[in-house]
């Protein structure tokens, strides 16, 4: 017992080893820090720590640091994380952690991505709501054990934080493919009773870089950390899609 | 619209595929009980509708299912794109048909 407190003790006196990039606009490097070991301590509290004691020139992005902004992704030991709920004992390799901006995003600075064209393809998705009603007609009752709704709980949760996104092999390699977030909130509003837009929804992802360009190899649903499934959703949408192929000859 | 087609073809290709293939490898094993002959195989084949139209068929889906899936491959792997890309995947497209078909005409006709 007294060993194995004395071992715990020295492991937190060996500071961190951690290699953070560095850029501004093209190019780019590693550079290490030593960071102070700590009990209870996440890859958050890391960046925050050198920002804070050793390079204040160091930018990154958090918010609310308990997971439900999505500000605060970024790629740690080469993997897509919210920083903010990963414990660095979960993750550390060794005594090294290696942390960079999020994969498949323009970097602007440092830790901090453009996330521009997540967000644009949310909207080439037809990730919006389209409304079914005005203010002078009554609300729509819904039936929360309905299969449909049942569909789209099931992936409302999305904080945004584009994990998934960087965690996609197909949008590494197809810049058009609008990604899995994109998709998931398409597929949610496909299912909510209340949007109007299920005919624009099905043209905007069957169309060139939509949900076909998706290979079903699953990163996106083994990195979310809400445990959402986009790879179930975008395959719900190439369903729906070919059902509507077959009836209408087109999406 | 294009890429929806594309899609579509491929999984109509296989779909037309799956059975085509479970019969040709029931086939094989049915034919090779007693030993392996081109006089046995064109004794079978030749002057056979039937044999024709089974890879015939079998030749047209593969065709079409390969080159979709070499051109998505070819896009995201070699970076092609537009023009180029339709024209190298017509072109493995019409290079299978051409050398299937040649082949079912050569072991079914008489």
């Amino acid at each position: 017992m007294t060993n194995d407190l004395t071992e715990s003790v020295a492991e937190q006196s060996d500071p961190l080893e951690v290699s953070v990039w560095r850029s501004a606009g093209d190019g780019g490097a590693f550079q290490a820090f030593k960071v102070p070991a700590q009990d209870s301590q996440t890859v958050l509290d890391v960046v925050a720590w050198i920002q804070q004691n050793e390079d204040p020139t160091l930018s990154y992005r958090f918010a609310c640091r308990v997971g439900m902004c999505g500000s605060c992704a970024m790629m740690v030991n080469g993997q897509p994380r919210w920083t903010c709920r990963t414990h660095v004992r979960k993750v550390l390799d060794g005594n090294r952690i290696e942390i960079a901006p999020l994969r498949n995003l323009p970097v602007i600075k440092d830790l901090a991505t453009d996330m521009d064209p997540f967000f644009d393809k949310w909207v080439a998705a037809e990730g919006v709501f389209h409304p079914s009603k005005s203010r002078d007609d009554a609300i729509e009752q819904i039936n929360p054990a309905s299969a449909p709704r049942a569909r789209a709980d099931a992936g409302i949760e999305c904080i945004n934080c584009s994990i998934c996104y960087a965690a996609c092999d197909s949008v590494a390699s197809d810049p058009e493919y609008l990604g899995p977030a994109a998709l998931n909130r398409a597929w949610t509003l496909f299912n909510d009773a209340k949007d109007d837009g299920a005919g624009v929804i099905l043209d905007a992802v069957s169309a060139k870089g939509g949900c076909h360009a998706c290979h079903s190899m699953g990163s996106c649903t083994h990195a979310c950390p809400n445990e959402l499934n986009p790879m179930a959703s975008i395959a719900g949408l190439k369903r729906e899609i070919a059902k509507s192929f077959f009836k209408r000859g087109k999406a | 619209m294009t890429e929806l087609r594309l899609y579509m073809a491929q999984r109509l290709s296989a779909l037309v595929m799956a059975p085509l293939v479970l019969g040709h490898i029931a086939v094989m094993i049915y034919a090779i009980q007693g030993g392996l002959s081109a006089a046995e195989i064109l004794g079978r084949t030749q002057g056979s509708v039937l044999w024709a139209l089974f890879y015939g068929s079998f030749v047209i889906a593969v065709s079409v299912h390969a080159a979709i899936g070499l051109r998505t491959i070819l896009y995201e792997w070699a970076g092609m794109r537009g023009g180029v890309l339709n024209g190298v995947a017509l072109g493995i497209c019409a290079l299978l048909l051409a050398m299937g078909l040649q082949a079912v005409y050569a072991v079914t006709a008489t």
